[in-house]
C-alpha cells in the first residue's frame, strides 16, 4: 500500500490536478499579501472569493464571454476592498471587525442574489466553463506535458500573476509606496505620499485577485455555483501568506504544497479507505499545514505596521 | 541675506494646549538658525505646520518668495523643504534606496527607475560625508546611519532649507562630530538649516543665530556669537536653574559587590569578563565609557535580567547569583533602564497601570484573590505623580503620551516607592531637557542620602562628575580601577575610554 501511495508521486494526472487546486489559493495568497504589504489584514478574503465565484459565473450564465466574467469579477472584487478601505482605512476601524464583518456580507449577498436569480432550480445550472487549452510541442512532453501544459487559460493567467505581483512589489513605484505603507506610515507621509489612498489602492487590487481566486472555481475547476464552496480557502491563503513570509515566489510553493497534500488525500481515500476512517485524510493537509507553518513562521519577517491604523495628524 | 523661509504670526491650539502663539521668524539660506526649548516648548509642532504634517489655526509662511499652502506635505517637499524627525520616518524592512525612492516617482510609473538614483546617491554621499550602501537594510544600520540616510532623503529630493528635530538625541559624541562636518558642508553649499534642540553646547557649538521657545510663545532670539550659556538656559526654563551639589556623606556597608563575573556574548552585546565592582550605601560609582563595550550587560546583570556564567553577585549581603529580576527587585534593586520606553513603560498602558506594575505582589495593590485594588493603585498613582512632578492630563492617560522627562520621573518616582537599597540607572538624563535632567540629578542624590547604593551609568562626563564620588571606565567589557572623583582628570578619561590603560 505504501508503495501504491508513493506511486502517486509519478503519476502526472496527480500533479495536474495539483496545479489545478493550487490555482483559487494562489490567486487569493497574492491578493492577500498585497493587502497585507500595505498594513491592511484582509479578513474579506473568504466572503470576497465568494461573491467572486458567484458574479463570475453569472455573468457567463447570462451571456458573457469568459474573459468578461473574469472582469467583472475583478471590479466587483475591487468594489469591495474599496468598502473595506472605507471602514478600516479611512475610518480607522478595527481590521479585523471590518474584515469579518465583509465576509459575512459579502458571502450572504452572494447566496441572497443566487436565490432571486435562481428561485426554483434544485441543480445548479452550468455554464461552458474554460476548457484545457494543449500547448502545442510542450503538452506532448512525456509526464511534463500532461502535468503541466494542458491546463486552461485561467490557470495559466493564475501562474503568471506570480511575476506579475513580484513585479509590481518589487520594482514599480506603486509597490515600493504599497510597502512603506505596510511598514512605517509615517515615512510614506513625510516623502509626501497620502498613506490612505496607498493602502486603499492595495485593497482593491489585492480584493480584485481574491474574487478572481474565487471566479476560478465556478469559471475554471468546475463550471456551477454551489452554496459553500469556497470551504475556507480564503482562511488557508491568510496562513499561506504567513508561509510564505510575504513573498510572492514562496506564495506558489506553499500553494502547490497545500494542494499537492489535498490531491494526495483524495487519492489516499480511495486507496487506503478501507483500513484509516476517511476523516483521517481530510485533516491531513491542514494537519501538515499547521506543521510546515511552525517551521517557517518562526523566522519569519512581517510587515511593522501590519494591523495599525493610520490617522493623519496625530502624534504617532 | 534674503529670507528663504519667513514664517508670520502662527497660532496653534491642540484642544485647550496653546501649542504655538503668534510665532515669527525668518532663515535665510546658508545659516543655522537653531530653535531653544524644553520638551514641550512647541518646537517640533512648529516645524510639523511648516513642514505640513498639521494646519495652523492662524499666520502666514512664505517660502522662498512664494506663500507655501498649509497642511500639504508634498507641496512643502516640492518647494524645497526637507525635514528629519525626531523619530525616524524609516522603513526598517527595506534597503537604503528603497527608502530613499519611496515618492520621488509616480506612483502609475511601470517601472522603478534605479540606475540614475543610485549615481545621484553617490555623489550626495560624496560631497556631504553620508556614506551609506544602496542595498543595505535599514534594519542592520546603527542610529547614526539611520540619520545619515534621513538627511540623504532630503537632500535626495533637492531640499533648499533642512530642518532637523533632535538630530543629536540618540547619537554617539562621535557621531555628532560626524554629522556636524556634513551639516557644515551642506550649508557651504547654500542650504538653509532649522536645527531643533535642548543641548545647548551643541546648539551654541553650529548655529548662526539662535531662538529660544517656551510654552509657545518666542522668548528670544540671539546671534550665537553673544549668546551666553547660563543666560540662554534660564531664557529656556523661565528661572534660574538650581544645579544640585554633591556634598559629603558617609558610607554605610556594602550594598552590592560582584566577583569576577562574566557574561555570554551574543546579540550584539558585548560580554562582562571578570568584572569587580563594589557600591556601599550612600555612594555613587559612575561608569563611564563609550556605547557598546558592556553597558547594557553591566546594567542586566545587576539587575537580573542577563544571567552571568560565571562569578558571584552579592546584594546586601545575599548570593543572587543566577537568580530572576524579581528575586533582585524584592532584594531592593530598582532599575532605571536604558531604553525608557521600551524597557520602562507599556506605553499603552495608562500612567497608574504603569505605576503598580512592580507592585505585583503587594497585598495593599492585588489581593490574595487575584484581584485589582483600584482605589489604592490611584491613590498610590497620585502621590507618585504629585511627588515626582509627573504632568500629565490623569493618571488614565497612555503613558506614551507623556514626554520623556515625565516617563522617567514616572519611572524613578514608582521605583522610590519601594524604599530600594541599590539603584541602577542607565543612561537616566539622555534626551531629557535642562528641567528634567535636575530634578533626575536631585533625586538621584537625595537617594545618595538616604544611603542608598547608586550605580550610574552613563556617557556623558559632565553628568559624571556632577554625581559619581568615584568613577571607573568600562571598556570592551573590562572595568578600569576606580577613580576618585577630585582625582580625575578629564582627558585621561577621555583616553581611558578609548581603551588606554586596558
Amino acid at each position: 500500500m505504501i508503495l501504491d501511495l508513493l506511486e502517486l508521486l509519478f503519476n502526472a494526472g496527480f500533479w495536474a490536478a495539483t496545479i489545478r487546486i493550487a490555482c483559487p489559493l494562489l490567486l487569493a495568497t497574492l491578493g492577500e499579501l498585497i493587502c497585507e504589504r500595505a498594513g491592511v489584514l484582509n479578513l474579506g478574503i473568504e466572503g470576497i472569493m465568494t461573491i467572486g465565484a458567484l458574479v463570475g459565473w453569472t455573468t457567463v450564465y447570462l451571456g458573457g464571454d469568459l474573459s468578461t466574467g473574469i472582469l467583472v469579477a475583478a471590479i466587483v472584487g475591487a468594489s469591495f476592498g474599496l468598502l473595506h478601505a472605507f471602514f478600516s482605512v479611512y475610518l480607522g476601524a478595527s481590521q479585523h471587525v471590518t474584515g469579518i464583518g465583509i465576509t459575512l456580507f459579502a458571502s450572504s449577498i452572494g447566496y441572497y442574489s443566487f436565490r432571486l436569480l435562481l428561485p426554483s432550480s434544485t441543480t445548479p445550472p452550468k455554464i461552458m466553463a474554460f476548457q484545457p487549452l494543449e500547448i502545442p510541442f510542450f503538452s506532448d512532453i512525456p509526464f511534463l506535458g500532461i502535468a503541466l501544459f494542458q491546463h486552461t487559460a485561467f490557470t495559466y493567467f493564475a501562474f503568471l500573476m506570480i511575476p506579475a505581483v513580484f513585479w509590481l512589489m518589487n520594482k514599480t513605484p506603486l509597490g515600493l509606496s504599497i510597502k512603506v505603507a505596510g511598514e512605517n506610515p509615517m515615512a510614506l507621509e513625510a516623502q509626501g505620499l497620502d498613506v490612505l489612498f496607498v493602502r486603499t489602492i492595495a485593497l482593491m487590487l489585492g480584493s480584485a485577485l481574491m474574487a478572481l481566486g474565487g471566479a476560478y472555481l465556478t469559471m475554471s475547476a468546475f463550471d456551477a455555483f454551489y452554496f459553500g464552496m469556497v470551504n475556507g480557502r480564503g482562511w488557508i491563503a491568510i496562513a499561506l501568506v504567513i508561509f510564505a513570509s510575504w513573498q510572492p515566489f514562496r506564495v506558489m510553493l506553499g500553494a502547490i504544497l497545500f494542494a499537492g497534500l489535498d490531491a494526495f488525500q483524495v487519492r489516499a481515500q480511495q486507496l487506503a479507505g478501507a483500513f484509516i476512517a476517511y476523516q483521517f485524510f481530510l485533516m491531513l493537509p491542514y494537519l501538515l499545514s499547521i506543521v510546515a507553518m511552525v517551521f517557517a513562521a518562526r523566522s519569519t519577517y512581517y510587515p511593522r505596521a501590519l494591523l495599525i491604523p493610520f490617522r493623519r495628524g496625530e502624534r504617532h | 541675506m534674503t529670507a528663504l523661509l519667513n514664517v508670520k504670526n502662527i497660532d496653534k491650539s491642540f484642544g485647550r494646549l496653546n501649542a504655538n502663539k503668534n510665532i515669527s521668524f525668518d532663515v535665510a539660506s546658508g545659516e543655522i538658525v537653531a530653535i531653544l526649548g524644553e520638551n514641550g516648548a512647541g518646537k517640533t509642532t512648529l516645524m510639523n505646520i511648516i513642514f505640513g504634517h498639521y494646519v495652523a489655526d492662524s499666520g502666514l509662511i512664505n517660502f522662498n518668495g512664494n506663500e507655501l499652502k498649509a497642511g500639504d506635505t508634498k507641496a512643502a517637499i516640492d518647494a524645497g523643504i526637507g525635514m528629519v524627525h525626531q523619530h525616524f520616518t524609516l522603513a526598517e524592512n527595506l534597503t537604503v534606496l528603497e527608502n530613499i525612492l519611496v515618492g520621488t516617482q509616480p506612483l502609475y510609473q511601470p517601472r522603478l527607475s534605479e540606475r540614475k538614483a543610485k549615481e545621484k546617491l553617490k555623489y550626495l554621499a560624496a560631497e556631504f560625508g553620508l556614506e551609506l550602501s544602496p542595498q543595505q537594510l535599514v534594519r542592520n544600520l546603527s542610529v547614526g546611519e539611520k540619520q545619515r540616510l534621513e538627511i540623504l532623503k532630503t537632500l535626495f529630493g533637492d531640499c533648499k532649507l533642512l530642518i532637523l528635530d533632535e538630530p543629536t538625541a540618540s547619537l554617539t559624541p562621535q557621531e555628532v562630530k560626524t554629522l556636524f562636518i556634513s551639516i557644515r558642508k551642506m550649508v557651504a553649499s547654500g542650504l538653509g538649516v532649522i536645527l531643533i534642540s535642548h543641548k545647548l553646547n551643541e546648539i551654541l557649538e553650529i548655529s548662526n543665530r539662535i531662538i529660544v521657545l517656551r510654552s509657545g510663545e518666542v522668548v528670544g532670539k540671539v546671534k550665537t556669537k553673544n549668546a551666553d550659556k547660563t543666560q540662554l538656559g534660564e531664557m529656556i526654563v523661565g528661572r534660574k536653574i538650581n544645579r544640585p551639589i554633591r556634598k559629603e556623606n558617609s558610607f554605610k556597608e556594602a550594598r552590592i559587590q560582584l566577583f569576577q563575573l562574566s557574561t555570554k556574548s551574543g546579540n550584539g552585546l558585548a560580554a562582562l569578563k571578570n568584572v569587580d565592582l563594589e557600591v556601599r550605601g550612600g555612594e555613587i560609582i559612575g561608569v563611564a565609557g563609550v556605547a557598546g563595550n558592556g553597558q547594557k550587560a553591566l546594567a542586566e546583570v545587576l539587575t537580573g535580567h542577563n544571567k552571568p556564567n560565571s562569578g558571584k553577585i552579592f546584594v546586601n549581603g545575599k548570593n543572587l547569583f543566577g537568580k530572576t529580576p524579581s528575586d533582585f527587585m524584592n532584594s531592593g534593586v530598582a532599575y532605571i533602564p536604558e531604553d525608557r520606553n521600551a524597557d520602562g513603560i507599556i506605553g499603552d498602558m495608562s500612567v497608574w497601570e504603569n505605576i503598580i506594575l512592580t507592585e505585583s505582589k503587594n497585598l495593599k495593590f492585588f489581593n490574595k484573590k487575584g484581584i485589582l485594588n483600584i482605589k489604592n493603585s490611584h491613590e498610590l498613582a497620585n502621590s507618585v505623580c504629585q511627588k515626582n512632578d509627573v504632568r500629565c492630563q490623569s493618571i488614565e492617560q497612555s503613558a506614551r503620551l507623556l514626554s520623556g522627562g515625565n516617563i522617567q520621573k514616572l519611572l524613578i518616582g514608582k521605583w522610590l516607592e519601594r524604599k530600594p537599597s541599590v539603584i541602577v540607572a542607565c543612561q537616566p538624563s539622555r534626551g531629557l531637557d535642562e528641567g528634567a535632567i535636575s530634578a533626575v540629578h536631585k533625586t538621584l542624590l537625595s537617594e545618595r542620602k538616604k544611603s542608598t547604593a547608586i550605580i550610574l551609568i552613563s556617557e556623558d562626563l559632565d553628568e559624571l562628575l556632577l554625581l559619581a564620588d568615584k568613577i571607573v571606565v568600562l571598556f570592551n567589557g573590562k572595568l578600569s580601577q576606580f577613580i576618585e572623583n577630585s582625582n580625575l582628570n578629564p582627558n585621561k578619561l577621555g583616553l581611558m575610554m578609548a581603551g588606554d590603560g586596558f
